[in-house]
């Protein structure tokens, strides 16, 4: 058999295959075949490699030339000219803002050069489905040196020393949690990934799960060790197909290797874990709610205290960590706590994956110290607001969290900085927003969904968010008045005291927060009938500039409610009472004779 | 489809979940989930009754799990279940025109399913695509960096597909 080449490296995360990587690489691979490569060069699939906008993406190696928005046809050329002929194909290769292109973006770009890599590290580098690749990046040593050499105590004080807090929103220490499990005394115990990333805008979760998936089962397996457990369970939501069969795949030769199921590396630990498919409810992220979800229950959240490290699954002590916070367990056993706190600053230790959505350039997901500036997540890593628009907010924590103005935007990211500010970290999505958005309009939007996710089990959340809605959305239609504002505040700070789950006592945080940076927005929607972003529908209207109109008819013709009236060559004219704000018109408009007008 | 047929098959899958498991108690919402596969996108109301026996659990729980969860459906549902991210990512990126297009290609709005059969147009919270959004979700495919005019494509080559699998 030949020697291989060169290997391919191609992006099989969730984003690249929504924008048609399965496409891609059958066409690459039948190319190869074609011109007879197919023995010499290896192409592999990987986990995300985080750069979504660019996708499909592959590198090729030994040179590590990035290849982006790749399809079925530019792939071949690329097999043409740089496989066969030694010549680089520029026009596919990365194109900067300013027109600038780079061979190998990964090594250049402040994308890639600024992260720090500890919970993704094996993202984009190995393939999810081959465990011989994960053990060859030190998969499965943390595992034995835990179960070979270390003592539980022993793990948990490297967890407290490196300062590492749960990354799924709530920001409890880990070490502290591992530390509460294993003291309950029972002898059933149970571990739990909790894997139902449900936050708009967060995807990180998705990510490792579908990209190293070994890494969550090694991480578990190693809890289940130091607290006393010998099962385990992953709630995955149903949303993520790949996700779950990825893991279970990955389950399936962890047993297969020994490091799962009966005698684990040939002791007397025994540990197993199972998934569970979510069916559908946001709330199940919320861990008591999750908890009843795998007993086969509804998913509806208990009341906390008993916590779960005392009274969870079945009544029994569980520990319960999100996929995330898992990823960084085997690198902090293996390099040590003090490693890790190395990273971030005090209170908030080590990396935190962010998921950057929205109206940025680079959307991805990218990992970096704790303590970073958003003016460096946004402008450097993300590479700023597109169409050169104003940024005007970031929003974080989804539903639970809040936005962070512009003029904020110096702030160094952490847990507690962040709640300063009315907002969490959250998950780590990051929503940017330009001058388009408007931020009353955004706490809408977070309300309907915390409408419709509400588990219905508490008054305040199920009927006070449902009237928090009714205000905001006489709000956006021009009806709202100066009480409303003031009811709207009084009832948001209600129901985030009297909720009973996380959810609810969060959930007016959007609305609260908009409030407390964007009052002037809400005053103007109010007292001056006026949506400064001209955006909410009824607050805004679509007008033709009659000097500009040339009457080329493109508007009248892309209109879907047949608004516009007017003749060849003679000015146009749009009937408010049918339009319906669509914008269509808009974007064909070549005169710039058309705009939005709020009064 | 008498009850009968119905018994036998939830019986039947019934024991396959819980032989698949490692845990056997209160795998019910997996239970649902492989009845619902069987019979193509939804879970017909007697399979509760038959639950009801099975787990020895009463029926208005069996309900209460059935009815909490948006993915599952006791009404019959098209052959692709469209899931379409309502999430902010995906609304600030244009989501709105995405959806518009989508109810008039398909000529139904969310809950309800196309005369054909083919289709049933729902909305999903976040899918986690929000590096491509807007997003939706075609059973279990995904379709990122949507426009009205790709949405268009999607559903036609898909209603294209089912034409010729006909012939």
């Amino acid at each position: 058999m030949p020697a291989v080449e060169n290997t391919i490296v191609i992006c099989a995360g969730g984003a690249c295959i929504s924008a048609g990587e399965i496409s891609v690489k059958e066409s690459l691979e039948s190319t190869l075949k074609e011109y007879a490569l197919d023995e010499v060069v290896q192409v592999v699939e990987t986990g995300c490699m985080g750069a979504c906008d660019l996708g499909p993406i592959m590198v090729i190696y030994p040179e590590g030339i990035f290849y982006q928005k790749l399809n079925s046809e530019n792939v071949k050329k690329i097999v043409e000219e740089h496989l066969l002929k030694g010549r680089v194909v520029k026009e596919f290769l990365y194109t900067g803002p300013a027109g600038e292109v780079k061979e190998k973006p990964q090594e250049e770009l402040p994308f890639f050069k600024k992260q720090v890599k500890i919970a993704t590290r094996n993202l984009g580098v190995v393939d999810p489905l081959s465990i011989e690749e994960y053990i060859a990046r030190d998969g499965y040593f943390a595992l034995t040196k835990v179960i070979k050499e270390l003592s539980p105590d022993k793990v948990i004080e490297e967890l407290k020393k490196s300062g590492l807090r749960g990354r799924g929103g709530a920001g409890f220490p880990t070490g502290l949690k591992w530390e509460f499990a294993k003291k309950a005394e029972s002898n059933v115990k149970y571990v739990i990934c909790n894997a139902d990333e449900g936050d708009p805008g967060a995807f990180m979760d998705r990510a490792i799960l579908e990209g190293d998936p070994h890494t969550v089962v090694e991480a578990m397996t190693i809890a289940a060790y130091t607290i006393g457990a010998t099962k385990g369970f992953i709630y995955v939501r149903a949303e993520y197909p790949l996700a779950i069969e990825r893991f279970s795949h990955a389950l399936e030769t962890a047993r297969e290797y020994g490091f799962l199921g009966k005698n684990i590396l040939g002791t007397d630990f025994s540990f197993d874990i199972e998934v569970r498919i979510g069916a559908g409810a946001f709330v199940c992220g919320e861990e008591t709610a999750l908890i009843n979800s795998i007993e086969g229950k509804r998913g509806i959240p208990r009341v906390k205290p008993p916590y779960p490290a005392q009274k969870g699954l079945w009544n029994k002590p569980t520990l319960i960590n999100n996929v995330e916070t898992y990823a960084n367990i085997p690198p902090i056993i293996l390099h040590g706590g003090d490693w890790f706190s190395q990273f971030g600053v005090e209170g908030s230790r080590g990396t935190k994956v962010f998921a950057l959505a929205g109206k940025v350039n680079n959307t991805g997901l990218v990992e970096v110290p704790m303590g970073i500036t958003l003016r460096e997540l946004i402008y450097e890593i993300g590479g700023g607001v597109p169409g050169g628009k104003k940024l005007k907010a970031v929003q974080t924590g989804g539903p639970s969290g809040g936005c962070i103005p512009e003029k904020h935007i110096d702030t160094p990211i952490t847990y507690d900085t962040l709640k300063e500010l009315g907002t969490i970290i959250g998950s780590g999505g990051m929503i940017v927003m330009d001058e388009d958005d408007c931020m009353v309009d955004v706490a809408k939007f977070f309300l309907e969904f915390t409408v419709e996710e509400s588990c219905g089990q508490c008054t305040p959340c199920r009927d006070g968010t449902k009237r928090m809605l009714e205000i905001l959305e006489r709000i956006t239609d021009g009806e709202g008045t100066e009480e409303d504002l003031e009811k709207l505040k009084e009832l948001g700070e209600h129901i985030m005291k009297t909720s009973l789950c996380g959810l609810g006592q969060t959930a007016p945080q959007p609305v609260l927060s908009t409030m407390r940076y964007f009052w002037d927005e809400y005053e103007a929607h109010v007292k001056e009938k006026r949506c400064p972003a001209k955006k909410c529908k009824e607050l805004t209207r679509i007008v033709i500039d009659k000097e500009k109109c040339v009457g080329c008819t493109a508007c009248a013709r892309v209109c879907p409610v047949d608004a516009i009236s007017g003749s060849v060559r003679n000015p146009h004219e749009i009937d408010s009472e049918i339009c319906t704000r669509c914008g269509s018109c808009l974007e064909v408009c070549r005169f710039g004779a058309i705009s939005k007008v709020s009064p | 489809m008498s009850f009968e047929e119905v018994k036998n098959t939830v019986k039947k899958i019934y024991e396959q979940v819980k032989s698949e498991n490692l845990e056997e108690r209160d795998n019910l919402i997996n239970i649902l989930h492989a009845i619902q596969e069987h019979y193509g996108n939804y879970i017909p109301l007697e399979a509760a009754e038959v639950l009801k026996e099975l787990t020895g659990r009463p029926l208005s729980e069996i309900y209460e799990v059935l009815t909490f969860y948006t993915m599952f459906s006791t009404d019959k549902r098209g052959k692709y279940i469209i899931r379409v991210c309502k999430s902010l990512p995906c609304h600030v990126t244009g989501g709105a025109a995405v959806l518009k297009s989508l109810k008039d290609v398909l000529g139904i709005d969310y809950g309800q399913t196309t005369e054909d059969g083919l289709f049933t147009l729902e909305e999903s919270s976040c899918l986690g695509l929000c590096g491509v959004s807007p997003v939706m979700l075609i059973n279990d495919e995904a379709y990122g960096n949507l426009t009205p005019e790709k949405v268009r494509k999607i559903i036609e080559e898909i209603k294209e597909k089912e034409r010729s699998g006909v012939k």
